[in-house]
């Protein structure tokens, strides 16, 4: 049963910060029982959109109104009241306590005797069983996977009966089988007349799952249409404002050697086999993609190439010599560059400034710094320079690199490796989280580089983006790599299968040489 | 005389659950302000205040329980201070922390020569006196090791038991873990991080005061300057080797408090055969190897000492 009944009405809201405009004059209306889906890529306004309907921020022009009555700005406990319900890309979860107390945290009067425990147990057991999402209440939530994880932040808006349910990019972290299983529980949530507002730039999510799209683009709205009346490319140009960028494959010719793995073993602490005699070479002008689910020793590999880790067996060469004892600052004179997993975690200093994340693995040299002293102006004129020329959306050369959105925090690591001419780049999950316009940058960016001569080592669990760029693909399955197949010989099938280790012939080839 | 006869004596004993008190005062403050994701170096200095607010109450006048509701009080208030640098405005804990025993330290030092300028022997006050309550009294053992205490034993013991309920069995409670865990999940949640951490520190604070207040209007009758003499930055270790949790901090308390008594014998018997000072540092080893000992375990609150600034990513 649907009702036509508007539920959210956003009218005219403007954000400013310093110079940015994140949101100009943005409207929108949410009816019951109807899921709308928004879109436009990093730093296009939608998060900072929904944090002011959230109350995290306050708008600088503008009104929001719930239920027909406006919205006090400035107050999460407002948009809670109103029926709110928020899920986090980075989820809002205290790890070292358990699903039921971080369901129930704020749920009661902060002065009651009682928790009443048991009541809260019942209630969540009750909703878990009504909408498919089963965790158990007394897990502590660092023990649970991350699609679990998205399940209690769910049911954390559904104990507080939310009426208006807003989910930021809830598949970037996700299985496809997770992703599923999340629009399974959506639309069932829809069904009982809840309004679901899905902020993605998945294309085929929003096709397959919503019911309206409103697209936002430097803070814009640019477009604003009843799903069923649309297509993919129709949304694709109205999100990057023109014809989607495409990235061309180039029939490569290698050259020698700069990267090789010869029968590499590590263990972990534990005595655990992380892994068990990997085989690789990577060629000069050649990009070898990695492929495989993750958790199945990508990490250890990449820790090794970075030289964090050293093989207890087996031989990594560089350049055709053996490295003894690799060390990262030994690999970084070597000419490896490193696109980390990690963005914020180990690919950037967050609490830095732009400038010096460019400079953190070259600040020893001229002219970075003379005589032992940092040569600032140097610095920001060479970061202007490197801003300009990847794009990178910021507020200038002196703003900490953690208020950037995760597209211009890629775009910045990628100038800090590329601006310093590697041999060999070592990419781990370089699209992960990103938006099709930062994806494929970082794509061009890495077959520029390896047209330019230097090797580039693809790790991802997105195969369409192998498909894409690689040249040659190996699998990772438990600590093994599969004898590289090159993609226009390969079948996605066959790769898929061997990523869930349902054995495949060449790699047990592999194994056998 | 044996170690092993000493802890048989239940005079030991009583003089460990003595000593123990002001510890546990102060280790469950300093527990409270940490588990909401605040370190408070100001205990040394707050400690201090209590010590000389509550003997100061009497002195003037005051009643004994007017003088710890007085010290609780000027704990808060010193707390409050705290909050406001670390909490409101996001500044280095350890250094608003030092900061704050410095100055608590000082102004209790400077209150007392400006209220006694020609003493040259410190004024007494008649302290509370040791429980005779009739029955419970005379329980062999437990009768003189708890309940021959003065009054403000109990209260520490009650003050546990309350910290416990709160933290673990109430809304507040939960809200409070669980701004020392990740302060975001509170304040998605609606609830105000900066208010529960500003709360916390002062209910920790107070209670850091009263355990001050202690030495002076049960432990001793007098005031002198230096008195905390190092106990609250024992109880800073006491709550890593509580692991935040309340129990251990009693039993931490005990344990460092029956080290203190027994250096206090030994040196009493031992004469001067090896210098006393080796006696007095046998407690700080003590702690030094539990520290050692029990933090390798430790579960720090995932978001102890990192500030929370509303609205920034």
């Amino acid at each position: 049963m649907r009702q036509s009944q508007t539920v959210l009405r956003i009218r005219g809201v403007t954000k400013r910060f310093g110079p940015l405009v994140a949101n100009d004059d943005v409207s929108l209306e949410l009816r019951r029982g109807e899921m709308l889906a928004l879109l436009g890529e990093n730093g296009a306004g939608k998060t900072t959109l929904m944090h002011i309907l959230f109350g995290h921020y306050r708008a600088d022009e503008g009104e929001v109104e719930v239920m027909g009555r406006p919205l006090p700005p400035g107050s999460p406990r407002a948009a809670l009241d109103a029926g709110v319900g928020m899920v986090h890309q980075h989820f809002t979860l205290a790890a070292n306590m358990t699903v039921l107390e971080n369901v129930t945290v704020g749920t009661r009067p902060l002065f009651s005797a009682r928790l009443r425990q048991g009541a809260a147990r019942r209630r969540l057991a009750d909703l878990s069983a009504r909408f498919g999402l089963h965790v158990d209440p007394d897990a502590r939530v660092r023990d649970l996977s991350v699609g679990q994880r998205q399940r209690v932040e769910i049911l954390k808006a559904l104990y507080r009966d939310t009426r208006i349910l807003i989910l930021d990019e809830p598949t970037a972290v996700l299985t496809p089988q997770e992703g599923e299983q999340l629009f399974a529980t959506l639309r069932l949530l829809v069904n009982r007349g809840l309004a679901v507002i899905l902020i993605t730039h998945k294309l085929r999510e929003v096709m397959a799952a919503s019911d309206r799209c409103v697209v936002l683009r430097h803070g814009r709205v640019v477009l604003r249409t009843a799903t069923h009346e649309t297509d993919a490319d129709t949304l694709a140009r109205a999100m990057v404002g023109g014809e989607v960028p495409r990235v061309g494959r180039r029939p490569g010719e290698p050259g020698a050697e700069v990267l090789a793995l010869d029968g590499a073993v590590l263990c972990d602490d534990g005595g655990r086999t992380l892994l068990d005699g990997l085989n690789l070479t990577l060629r000069a002008g050649e990009i070898l993609g990695i492929a495989g689910v993750s958790g199945n020793g990508q990490a250890a590999l990449a820790d090794m190439v970075s030289g964090l880790l050293r093989p207890q067996a087996g031989e990594l060469r560089v350049h055709g010599r053996a490295v003894a004892a690799p060390s990262p600052a030994g690999m970084l004179a070597l000419g490896v560059g490193r696109v980390p997993e990690d963005r914020i975690g180990t690919g950037l200093v967050g609490d830095l400034s732009v400038m010096e994340n460019l400079v953190l693995e070259i600040y020893r040299q001229r002219p970075w710094s003379r005589w032992g002293l940092l040569d600032f102006s140097a610095m920001r004129r060479g970061a202007r320079e490197l801003i300009a020329r990847f794009d990178v959306r910021c507020q200038g050369p002196g703003a900490p690199a953690r208020q950037l959105s995760g597209g211009n925090m890629q775009k910045l690591i990628l100038a800090r490796v590329l601006s310093g001419n590697p041999s060999v780049i070592l990419a781990n999950q370089p699209t992960w989280g990103l938006d099709v316009g930062a994806a494929t940058f970082v794509h061009k960016a890495l077959m520029e580089a390896s047209r330019a001569g230097a090797g580039v080592l693809l790790i991802s669990e997105d195969l369409d983006e192998i498909f894409q760029v690689a040249d040659r693909i190996q699998v990772m399955h438990r600590g093994r790599l599969s004898a590289p197949v090159r993609p226009d010989e390969a079948d996605a099938a066959a790769i898929g299968l061997a990523m869930s280790g349902h054995g495949d012939a060449r790699s047990e080839a592999a194994r056998a040489s | 005389m044996g170690v092993l006869e000493l802890l048989l004596e239940t005079g030991f004993w009583v003089a460990t659950v003595r000593m123990a008190t002001p510890l546990l005062f102060g280790t469950l403050g300093e527990l409270i302000c940490e588990r909401a994701g605040v370190l408070n170096l100001g205990i040394e200095g707050i400690m201090a205040a209590g010590c000389m607010g509550g003997w100061c109450w009497v002195y003037l006048g005051g009643s004994l329980w007017g003088a710890v509701g007085f010290a609780a009080a000027v704990g808060a208030a010193l707390g409050l201070v705290h909050a406001l640098l670390t909490v409101r405005l996001g500044l280095s804990q350890h250094v608003t922390g030092l900061g704050i025993t410095m100055l608590a330290s000082a102004l209790s030092s400077f209150a007392f020569r400006m209220l006694l300028p020609k003493a040259t022997t410190p004024p007494k006050i008649t302290p509370f006196a040791a429980m005779d309550i009739p029955g419970l009294g005379s329980i062999p053992f437990l009768g003189p090791v708890l309940f021959g205490q003065t009054p403000l034993t109990l209260l520490a013991l009650a003050a546990l038991a309350v910290t416990a309920w709160v933290l673990y069995r109430t809304p507040a409670g939960l809200a409070l873990r669980m701004a020392g865990e990740n302060p975001m999940a509170v304040e998605s949640q609606g609830l105000s991080v900066h208010a529960i951490r500003t709360a916390a520190v002062m209910a920790g604070s107070a209670l850091m005061a009263v355990g001050g207040a202690f030495l002076t209007l049960a432990a001793f009758d007098a005031y002198y300057i230096g008195m905390v003499n190092g106990r609250g930055w024992i109880c800073i270790a006491l709550v890593v080797f509580a692991s935040w949790r309340p129990g251990k901090a009693l039993l931490g308390a005990l344990l460092f408090a029956a080290f203190d008594a027994v250096q206090m014998r030994v040196q009493q018997q031992a004469g001067l055969a090896i210098p006393y000072q080796v006696y007095l540092m046998m407690p700080y080893v003590f702690s030094i190897v539990a520290l050692v000992v029990m933090s390798r375990r430790a579960a720090y609150p995932a978001a102890l000492l990192v500030p929370f600034r509303k609205g920034e990513r």
